[in-house]
Parts: structure tokens; sequence; C-alpha cells
């Protein structure tokens, strides 16, 4: 069963819900109107046509048009050999569509990396944290009106606030001071 | 009278099971354990929160992105071809393998793969090959380390020498090779390359030989990696593990093998698979997997399109000047090649707007790159699947009921690499 004959089996059954499957580069792509059906969607590729293996799980920021979000789901399945990806938009204002951890658990974190870099939320998912940047982090900076020299933050707000313990010791030169004899660390006593 | 007796061989969770229940009354309150990001066996910074039951672990959290450089971001804001520096730190062990994964990716996405020449398609495979070996030797390395057998380490650092000396031969440099550009390679072989690779093949084998005589049948190695973390086979697909630790446990799926791409279906070799889906089995799939790769390398060597002189003068890129710059020599005497070297610089390959996925078979599992261009120059966005972080989200289920002590033949066995789970 090709790619192709896949896409036209889960536009029968999800009827206009589906897009046309479109083609390009030798891929399938099927795009899903409703997102809060992706999880539906997922379960019947898994179980029905056998695509079993989740390879990844992507974000479009389309800033500027509505959806601005786009999820994008890979798909394959290692008995068939067929990859498939399914699309589906999401406005900013909802910012939000179901879990498939239900249908793959590697689904977990992707999705985790979806919330942490993009903002989308995934309800339903078991354990929506943070998983690159730290818990606590106030922006999603793949977002595309994240500047790409990024933002300050008052987090680690204790790490490095003091003096770090060997800036300015008696036995570290110092970059750039002076002469010999200033960056020298033996000629410097410790300051108290 | 010779009588049969059943010995029960239980496994490591099970046996966890055995002495949590003679314990019963001894049940205390839990104790929780943080390991790394700076620990010798996470490899990296790797975080991990254990929550102890005496020396069991009841729960494991790991916690990446200690070395998130935010790389899918810095994509969109620059060509293509700039981009290629940046694929040289995401498995930092196997450089060669994702300059050429990702060179195809954008070949892809051009359309132009099928136009690889010949001799340009088997050097990228010596490449992607050559990493393989490196990166499998380290891993195996730091895993025997871990486990005491430190001379494996020392031997094996000695074989991954002589690759980076085949890396610096090509590309200039030993770590950061930078060595694809969109539409080939920066440059062709150099006089004695092909040699000297043979050299290292040759010298690799017995080598090898020599690490397994070391551990494969090693009383001390086998009772601390059999039976330990077994991954099932519909374990290991839901959570969509990948390259090694994926065959590990008995599926066979190798992406040169099942969508071939460059020249692997001109190519022989065995795609090795485990039965049990433990350690051991991580460990024999890798080791098998460094001698099908020295079997490539020589068919390359012999069949390589042009020899080692490449006194035929087989291109190494494609033909289109709006892809790959033009020979510096045309650039200062032609009109039409100066104007190419100009957008190419300044604007970078232009790309037709679409989207596709290339998945590459790299050392440590399944890089893919997802590309979603608007044409032009730059990627609108680009996601990179990288094969540790896949790999890593299965330690949650494998850990629970492991021993304190297998954590670093566990981390070992399934070889991961920061850079690229983090990105």
């Amino acid at each position: 069963m090709t790619a192709l004959e896949s896409a036209k089996k889960i536009k029968a059954k999800f009827g206009d819900l589906i897009s046309e499957p479109a083609e390009f580069r030798g891929e399938t792509t099927v795009q899903l109107a409703d997102a809060e059906k992706i999880a539906e969607v997922c379960a019947c590729a898994k179980n029905d046509l056998g695509f079993d293996y989740l390879m990844d799980i992507s974000s479009v920021d389309n800033y500027g048009d509505d959806p601005r979000w786009m999820v994008v789901y890979h798909l394959r399945g290692l008995r068939h050999g067929g990859e498939l990806r399914i699309k589906t938009g999401v406005s900013e204002e909802k910012s939000e569509l179901p879990t498939v951890t239900t249908v793959w658990k590697t689904a977990d974190w992707h999705e985790r990396e979806i919330f942490d870099m993009m903002g989308l939320r995934f309800s339903g998912h078991p354990d929506l944290r943070r998983i690159l940047m730290w818990e606590g982090y106030p922006y999603f900076p793949l977002r595309k009106d994240f500047p790409l020299a990024g933002k300050p933050t008052e987090l680690p707000g204790v790490a490095f606030t003091k003096t770090a313990p060997l800036e300015g010791g008696p036995f570290v030169t110092v970059a750039g001071g002076g002469d010999a004899t200033g960056r020298e660390p033996r000629v410097r006593p410790p300051k108290e | 009278m010779a009588t049969v007796q059943d010995i029960e061989v239980p496994d490591s969770a099970a046996r966890s099971a055995q002495a949590a229940d003679g314990l019963q009354d001894a049940v205390g309150e839990k104790m929780v354990l943080n390991m790394g990001p700076s620990h010798p066996a996470t490899h990296g910074v790797l975080r991990i929160v254990l929550e102890l039951d005496g020396e069991i672990i009841t729960k494991a959290d790991p916690d990446v992105g200690y070395l998130h450089r935010g790389d899918e971001k810095i994509a969109e804001n620059m060509t293509y071809t700039q981009f290629i520096p940046y694929t040289d730190r995401l498995d930092y062990l196997a450089p060669l393998a994702n300059n050429v994964a990702y060179a195809l990716a954008v070949e892809k996405l051009l359309g132009i793969e099928k136009d690889l020449p010949p001799r340009c398609q088997y050097i990228r495979v010596m490449c992607a090959e050559l990493a393989r070996i490196s990166a499998h030797l380290l891993g195996l390395g730091a895993f025997a380390m871990d486990l005491g057998a430190v001379t494996v380490f020392l031997l094996s650092f000695t074989e991954r020498e002589k690759i980076y000396d085949l890396a610096e031969a090509i590309s200039g440099a030993r770590f950061t090779t930078s060595y694809t550009r969109i539409g080939g390679v920066s440059r062709d072989l150099p006089p004695g390359w092909l040699e000297q690779c043979q050299k290292f093949c040759d010298e690799f084998i017995p080598a090898l030989n020599e690490f397994e005589t070391l551990l494969t049948r090693n009383r001390i190695w086998v009772d601390r990696v059999r039976d330990l973390a077994v991954i099932s086979k519909s374990d290991a697909i839901d959570y969509g593990l990948s390259g090694p630790n994926l065959r590990g446990s008995g599926v066979e799926w190798d992406l040169r093998r099942n969508q071939p791409y460059l020249c692997y279906k001109d190519l022989e070799f065995e795609i090795p698979t485990g039965t049990v889906g433990d350690c051991y089995d991580r460990y024999l799939v890798r080791m098998e997997e460094m001698r099908q790769s020295v079997r490539i390398l020589e068919q390359c060597i012999r069949k390589i399109p042009g020899g080692a002189e490449n006194k035929s003068k087989e291109p190494v890129n494609v033909s289109d000047g709006k892809i790959v710059l033009p020979p510096k020599q045309k650039v200062l005497s032609s009109m039409e090649e100066l104007i190419h070297q100009f957008m190419l610089v300044t604007e970078g390959v232009n790309c037709p707007p679409g989207e596709i996925y290339f998945g590459h078979e790299n050392p440590k599992g399944e890089l893919g790159f997802y590309i979603c261009s608007r044409g032009g120059g730059t990627p609108y966005r680009m996601k990179i699947r990288s094969p540790s972080f896949v790999n890593l989200s299965i330690i949650p289920k494998i850990f629970q009921g492991a021993m304190i002590s297998d954590t670093v033949a566990i981390l070992g066995s399934l070889d991961f690499v920061m850079g690229e789970c983090d990105r």
C-alpha cells in the first residue's frame, strides 16, 4: 500500500475534514481541517493503516497568517515502509490541541518540545512541562516574533550575582591587565 | 539417574522485585538522588533525578536542555550553506555523517538528489561509514570504561585517531569537518587518501577482534549487561527508538536498506539485529555494525568511479552553477560565473517553496531534517529530529526497577550525545 492510497483511505473515513493528498518530492501530505480530531485521525492511521512509528512532530509559526500555528506529524509504517505527513492548523487564540501520546508514547517529548519552543498546549498530555528551556522561562523562542538575539530575563536570579569564587583571586592572571607585572598573579596580594 | 531441573533466570526487574519482597518490613522513606548534569557517565550534560527505594530505582526523570543552543532558530536566520558548520556540532562524535545528512536534506528539497555524481555519492558513503565507526568506537569505549574496563577505552581511541587523520586529510579539520556542500562536497579526495583508508580498514578488523576478546565473552562484562534494561520490540517502536537501539530490540529497520539513498543499493552489507533487546544486544549490534561499515568502506574503495587519482576527472559536484559555487578561475574570467558566485554567496541556494523530511541513518539513529521552505535562500522553519533526544525519552520506562549501579550501564548502552539531543 503506498502512502497515497493510505491518504485516500483516511480521506474516505474522515471526509471533508481531510484535504486532497498533496505530493511533493515523493512525499504525501494531507491536511486536517479540525485540530480537535488529530488524535482520532492518528489512531486510525496507526491501527487501521499500520503507521506504527511516529518519526517526528514539528510546528511551524505562520506569523501574520490565520491560523498561526501549523503542527506537522510525520508517520511511518515499519511493516510496509510507507510515510505520511499529517498537518493541522491551530489558531493563535486557541493555541491548544489534543495530545497523541495516547497513540504513540514517543509523542510525549515531541509535544513537550513544541510547548516549550512554540507555546502550544496539548490537552490530555500527562506531563506538559518545559523540556529544553528551564522551568519558569517566560518566552517561547521559536516564535517568529522572538528576536534572534534573545530577550533579557530575570532568571536565573541568584546564580551569578556575586563574584565568582576564582575571580580576582591571588592565583588568577588578569586578562589584558597592563604590563606583565600587573598581570602576574604572584605579585598581586589578595584583596580584602 | 539424571534428572532435569528447571533453572529460573529472572531479569533485572524481577530480581529487584524479589529483593523488594524480602524487605517488606524494611521499607522506609524514598530517597531522591540527583545524577548529573556534570557526571562522567552521562556523557555530557544529562541530568537525571532518581527516586530510590534502597538501591532500586522507583522513578527516573531525565532533564535535558543544558546544551541547548537554539540551532533551529539560528537556521531560520541564515542561508542553507551557512548552516553546514552548525551541523558539525549536533552529534559532535560524527560530524561527517551530519554534514552528509544535512546536504542530502537540502538536495531533496531542491530535487537534485538523483543528479549527484557517482563519485560524490561514494565519497559521502565513505564519510558516513567512517563517522559511524568513529561514533560507535567512542560509544563502546565510554560504555566499557563506565563499567570499569578502561583498557577498551584507550584502545578504541587509538583507532579513532586514525579516523580523525582521515577526516583531516579530506576536510582540513579533525573535528568540525563541514565537508559537504549543497550539491556536492567541498573538495575531491586528496592523493593517497584511499590507500590511507584501506590501511585503516586492514588494521581495524584485528583491533576490533581484540576488543571482542576483551569484552564479548568476558564473564564480568556479560554479567553486568545481560538481561539489563530489556526493551521489547513493541516498546522500541512505540517510543520511536532508532538506530542500534531499535535494531537491538529485534526490529530490522535500517534507512540505508529500507529507503536507500546515495549508492547504498549497490553495496552489500548486513543489518545486525538483537534477539532480547537488553544492553548486551545493543552492544553486539554496534560491534557488528562496525564490521559491516568496514565492509562497505572496502567496497567503496574498490568501486569508486575515477579511483584514487581521479584521472578520468569524474565530477564531485552537480553541474548546476546556481547550486554549486563555480571554479574560481572561471569567476575571474567569465561574466555568468561571476553572477552565479555573487548570487550564491549573497542570497544562498534558491530553493523552491514546499516542505520535505529527510531521514539519514546516523550512528545514533535516524537524524531527520524537516525543512519548510517559502522559497529563497533561507529555510522558513527547520526542525531537526535528533535520534538522541528520542532515544532518551525511554529512560523513565527502562530505569524503573533497575539497580542504581546499573544506571551507568544502561546509559552507556543507549549511546547518546547531548549536543544532538539539545540542539
